[in-house]
C-alpha cells in the first residue's frame, strides 16, 4: 500500500490546537467582513453584472500604454473609465460606470471609434462587449443574495436534520467561514466581484461541507462505537482516521482547478483562482474549524448541565 | 456471477449505449439518412461564451402601447365627432389611461356621452368636470384591458423581433418572452452585432405626414397640430450631422402598417440606393387620395420621429407603390428594408443588457477550455493509479463512465454547454474521486483491522454509503439553487453540476463496485490492490 501516511496510526491533537486556529480564522473573518462592506459601500473591484455599465475587452494589433488609452477614450467624451491590461495579448479591458450617459448597445461602437480617432493606424478588434442596464444589475445582487442565503439555509435544515443541531452550527461556521475567506482573498487580489465569483463561492459552500461531512459522519459513527471515551479524544481520533482522505481529495480537487487556472484562459482564470483559494480554505476548516466549533458548544453545554454555579468559561 | 450483479452490469452497460446513440447527432455534423424517427436529434450547443454571439435582454415600454391605443381612440373621436357635426374644444389622451373630451354645450355633451357608451363599451367614463363653462368627458380603459395590451405588446413585440431576425439571417437564434415585458434574444456566431443590436431595437414607425407650409420651425409659434420633426444627415466622410427642421402635421395621414413589401432598390441616375415599398389596397387608396389633394405640397416620410425625406408631390400617384430616398448605404437601406417589412414594434424596446462575445475569443475559451479540462483529468488519473493500484484504475474507469454519461445527459437534454459548465466538469472529476476516495480509504482501514478483502470491500462501501449520500445532498442543494437563480452561464454551471452529482451517485455506488464484485467473486482473493 501506498499511503501518505504509511503504517504510523496518526494522532495529531486538532481539537486542542483550536485556540491558535481560531484566531488564525478570526483575523480572516475579519478581513472578509471588512471586504464586504467595502462591497457594500462601492469601494471594491465589482463587477459590472452587479453595479450596472459597460464592459468592453479590445485587442490591438501593437500594445498600447495605458496612459494613451486613457487620453483616446477621455477625447472621444467618455471620462470616467477604468481601465485593466490582460495580460497575454496586446488586450485591454475598458469599463464604464453606469454613470455613463452611453445608452445600451452603443459601447461597442462608440469605444473602438475614440480609439480609431486618437491613434491612427491602429487595429482594434472587440473581443466581447457586456452591458448591463441598471435595472438588470439592482436585480442580479437581490437574486444572488437571496441565492445565497437559501442555499446556506438548506444546508443547515439538512445537516441539522442528519445529525444534530450543534453539528450543524459548526458546519455553517466553517462555511461561513470559507465564504469570508474568498472575499478576503479576492479583496486582498483586487479580483473583480462578479457572478462567476459567487458561482465560485457557492461551488465551495458546497465543497466545504462535503469536507465536513466526511469528518462528522465519522464522529457519529466514533460516538456511537465508543459511548462513555472523553469527546475530545473521539473527535481527534475521528479527524486523524479521515485525515488522509481530506487531503487526497483535496489534492486531486486541487489538481483540476489548477489545470484550470494554468490553462483555461482568460475568461475563466479568476474563476479557477477562486475555486482553488476555496479548496485551501475548505479543507483547513473543515479540520480546524468545524469539529472545534462543534466541541466548544457541546462542552459549553456540558458545563452548563453539570453545574450551574459555575461561570462558563471563555474559550 | 455474484448475485445482483447481472443487473448492475446490465444498466451500466445500458446507459453506456444510450449516452452514445445521444451523444451521435452531438459528435456528427452531418446525420447519417438512416438516423430517424426515434433517434434522438438533440444536441449539446455551444454557449455563446464558447461559440460567439450576442445575448440580448430587451424591455418592451409596454406603457407606450397603452398610450399608443389611447392616442388611436383620441384620433378616431375626433373623426367621429367632426363627422356627426358634433362640436368639441378639444379631445386627447391624459395620463396613462384616459381620454378626456372637451365640449363646448350640454346638448352635446349628452349625444357625445350616449355615442360613447355605444362605441367604446370596454371604457369606463369617468363623470364628467365642467371647467370654465365648458364640459369635460373622460373615459377610461379598464385595469384589465390595460393589461391585455401591455400582454399583447410584448407579444407582438417578440413576434416582430422574430420576423426580422429571421429576414436579417441569423442560424439558430433563440427569441424568448422573460418576466413580464421582457424580451431575451441570443444570435449565436453572429459577425455585426451592432448592426442587429440596431436593427432589432428599433421601434421602425412608419409616418407620412403633410409638411406645414408657411410655419417657421425655428422661431414663432407651432399650431397646436403640428410638430417640429428634423431631417438628420451625417456626413460620410467626416461624421457630422446636420439637422434641418421640419413643421408637420402632427396627425399621419397613411402608417407603416399599411404595407405589403418593402424592397432595396438602387437608383439608376445616381447609383443611391433607395427603399421601394408597396401599399395594401387600403393604403394604396388613401396615398391616391392624399397625393391628390396636395399636388405641390410637400410630405414628410417620418420614421421614428425623424424626417427621412420630404419630397414635392408632383403628381397623383395611384400605383399603390411609393419610394424612400434618403441617405443610405446599401446595408442601411436592407436594415430599413427588414423593419419595415417585419412590421414596427407596438411600443419602443429598451435594450437593458448586452453580452457580446467575439468568436476569436469564443474559439480561444473552449479551446483552453478543452485543454485544460482534458490535462485535469489525465492528472487526476496518474495519481488514482498510482497511488491506489488497481483499485485506482477502477475508479478511473469510474470517472470515465461518469463524463460519458454526463455528456449523455446533457446532449439528451439539448442543453447548453458554457464555460462554467467546463469548470463543473472538471469539478464532477473531482468529486467521483472523492468518492472513490472515501470509500478506498475506508477499505484500507478495514484491511488494517485485518478483515479479508471480500469483508472489507463489503464494510467500505456499506460504510461510506452514508457519507457519500450527506456529501451529495448537501451539494446538490447548492447546485439547484443556482439554477433556480442563476443566469446564462451560471445556470449551465448549474445544469452540468446537478447531473454531475446524481449520475456520480450511481457510478459511484453501483458502477465500481460491481467490478470489485466481479474480481472478488472469481475464487479466494487473498489481496486487494488497493
Amino acid at each position: 500500500m501506498f499511503e501518505i501516511f504509511g503504517k504510523t496510526k496518526l494522532n495529531i491533537d486538532f481539537i486542542g490546537k483550536r485556540k491558535f486556529s481560531f484566531v488564525i480564522s478570526t483575523i480572516i473573518a475579519l478581513i472578509g467582513i471588512f471586504a464586504i462592506v467595502q462591497i457594500a459601500l462601492g469601494n471594491a473591484n465589482l463587477g459590472i453584472d452587479f453595479t450596472g455599465g459597460t464592459s468592453v475587452q479590445l485587442q490591438f494589433d501593437k500594445p498600447v500604454a495605458l496612459a494613451d488609452a486613457r487620453k483616446a477614450l477621455h477625447d472621444g467624451g467618455l471620462g470616467e473609465v477604468e481601465l485593466q491590461e490582460i495580460t497575454d495579448g496586446n488586450k485591454l479591458l475598458v469599463k464604464l460606470g453606469k454613470k455613463n450617459q452611453l445608452a445600451v448597445g452603443k459601447a461597442a461602437e462608440v469605444i473602438p471609434a475614440a480609439f480609431a480617432k486618437a491613434l491612427p493606424g491602429l487595429q482594434v478588434t472587440v473581443d466581447s462587449t457586456t452591458e448591463i442596464g441598471p435595472a438588470i444589475g439592482d436585480k442580479l445582487r437581490k437574486d444572488t443574495l437571496i441565492a445565497v442565503a437559501i442555499s446556506m439555509l438548506g444546508i443547515i435544515c439538512y445537516i441539522a436534520w442528519r445529525f444534530d443541531f450543534r453539528f450543524g452550527i459548526g458546519a455553517v461556521a466553517a462555511t461561513l467561514h470559507d465564504i469570508l475567506a474568498m472575499f478576503a482573498v479576492y479583496y486582498l487580489f483586487g479580483k473583480e466581484f462578479n457572478l462567476l465569483f459567487i458561482t465560485a463561492v457557492l461551488t465551495i459552500a458546497g465543497y466545504s461541507l462535503t469536507d465536513t461531512v466526511v469528518i462528522f459522519d465519522r464522529i457519529r459513527e466514533n460516538l456511537h462505537k465508543d459511548l462513555k471515551g472523553a469527546l475530545h479524544t473521539i473527535f481527534n481520533r475521528s479527524i486523524n482516521e479521515t485525515l488522509s482522505r481530506t487531503i487526497i481529495t483535496s489534492m486531486t480537487t486541487f489538481m483540476a482547478a489548477g489545470a484550470l487556472f494554468f490553462l483555461g484562459g482568460s475568461v475563466i482564470h479568476d474563476f479557477a483562482f477562486a475555486l482553488l483559494t476555496g479548496v485551501l480554505v475548505a479543507t483547513y476548516s473543515s479540520v480546524f474549524v468545524a469539529s472545534p466549533v462543534v466541541i466548544m458548544l457541546e462542552e459549553r453545554a456540558q458545563r452548563k448541565a453539570d453545574g450551574a454555579a459555575q461561570a462558563p468559561a471563555a474559550v | 456471477m455474484p448475485k445482483g450483479a447481472g443487473w448492475r452490469i446490465t444498466l451500466i452497460i445500458g446507459f453506456i449505449a444510450l449516452s452514445c446513440v445521444y451523444l451521435v447527432p452531438t459528435l456528427m455534423p452531418q446525420l447519417p439518412s438512416w438516423w430517424k424517427g426515434l433517434l434522438p436529434k438533440d444536441k449539446i450547443s455551444l454557449g455563446l461564451d464558447l461559440q460567439g454571439g450576442t445575448h440580448l435582454v430587451m424591455e418592451v415600454e409596454t406603457q407606450k402601447a397603452v398610450e399608443g391605443t389611447l392616442d388611436l381612440v383620441a384620433t378616431d373621436l375626433e373623426d367621429t365627432l367632426s363627422a356627426k357635426n358634433l362640436r368639441y374644444k378639444r379631445i386627447s389622451r391624459t395620463g396613462a389611461d384616459k381620454v378626456s373630451i372637451v365640449l363646448y354645450e350640454k346638448e352635446t355633451a349628452a349625444a357625445v356621452q350616449k355615442l360613447l357608451k355605444d362605441k367604446y363599451r370596454d371604457y369606463e367614463q369617468v363623470s364628467s368636470v365642467e371647467e370654465g363653462g365648458m364640459i369635460g368627458l373622460q373615459l377610461r380603459m379598464k385595469d384589465e384591458d390595460i393589461q391585455d395590451r401591455k400582454d399583447k405588446a410584448v407579444a407582438q413585440a417578440l413576434e416582430t423581433i422574430r420576423n426580422r431576425i429571421d429576414q436579417f439571417g441569423v442560424s439558430e437564434p433563440v427569441i424568448a418572452r422573460q418576466g413580464i415585458n421582457q424580451i431575451v434574444v441570443q444570435l449565436p456566431g453572429i459577425k455585426d452585432p451592432q448592426r442587429a443590436i440596431d436593427l432589432i431595437g428599433r421601434t421602425a414607425r412608419l409616418e407620412f405626414k403633410m409638411v406645414k407650409e408657411g410655419v417657421s420651425p425655428t422661431g414663432g409659434m407651432i399650431p397646436e397640430d403640428a410638430e417640429v420633426l428634423y431631417e438628420r444627415i451625417s456626413d460620410p466622410v467626416t461624421g457630422a450631422v446636420s439637422e434641418t427642421p421640419f413643421v408637420v402635421q402632427k396627425k399621419a395621414l397613411i402608417t407603416g402598417d399599411l404595407l405589403t413589401d418593402a424592397q432595396v432598390r438602387i437608383d439608376s441616375q445616381f447609383n443611391q440606393p433607395y427603399v421601394s415599398i408597396e401599399f395594401n389596397s387600403l393604403g394604396g387608396r388613401l396615398f391616391d387620395q392624399v397625393t391628390a389633394a396636395n399636388v405641390g405640397k410637400r410630405f414628410a416620410i417620418v420614421l421614428d420621429s425623424n424626417v427621412y425625406s420630404a419630397p414635392v408631390i408632383r403628381e397623383r400617384i395611384s400605383g399603390g407603390s411609393a419610394q424612400i430616398s434618403g441617405n443610405f448605404t446599401e446595408k442601411t437601406a436592407s436594415d430599413l428594408a427588414i423593419v419595415l417589412r417585419a412590421g414596427a414594434l407596438p411600443a419602443p424596446v429598451k435594450v437593458i443588457q448586452n453580452v457580446t462575445v467575439g468568436a476569436s475569443l469564443g474559439k480561444d475559451s473552449i479551446d483552453k477550455g478543452l485543454m485544460a479540462g482534458l490535462v485535469g483529468v489525465l492528472l487526476v488519473i496518474v495519481f488514482m493509479a498510482i497511488y491506489y493500484k488497481m483499485s485506482g484504475l477502477v475508479a478511473n474507469l469510474g470517472m470515465v463512465l461518469n463524463i460519458l454519461y454526463l455528456m449523455g445527459a446533457l446532449a439528451a437534454l439539448g442543453a447548453t454547454l458554457t464555460l462554467p459548465g467546463i469548470a463543473a466538469i472538471v469539478l464532477l472529476v473531482g468529486m467521483s474521486v472523492d468518492s472513490n476516495v472515501i470509500i478506498f480509504e475506508r477499505i484500507r482501514e478495514e484491511l488494517r483491522l485485518g478483515k479479508s478483502p471480500k469483508a472489507a470491500l463489503d464494510a467500505g462501501y456499506d460504510r461510506a454509503f452514508l457519507t457519500i449520500m450527506d456529501s451529495h445532498v448537501t451539494a446538490l442543494i447548492t447546485a439547484a439553487v443556482l439554477f433556480q437563480f442563476g443566469t446564462g452561464p451560471v445556470k449551465g454551471f448549474a445544469v452540468s453540476l446537478s447531473l454531475g452529482i446524481i449520475i456520480n451517485l450511481f457510478t459511484s455506488l453501483t458502477g465500481t463496485r460491481v467490478i470489485f464484485d466481479l474480481f472478488l467473486h472469481r475464487g479466494q482473493v487473498k489481496k486487494l490492490s488497493i
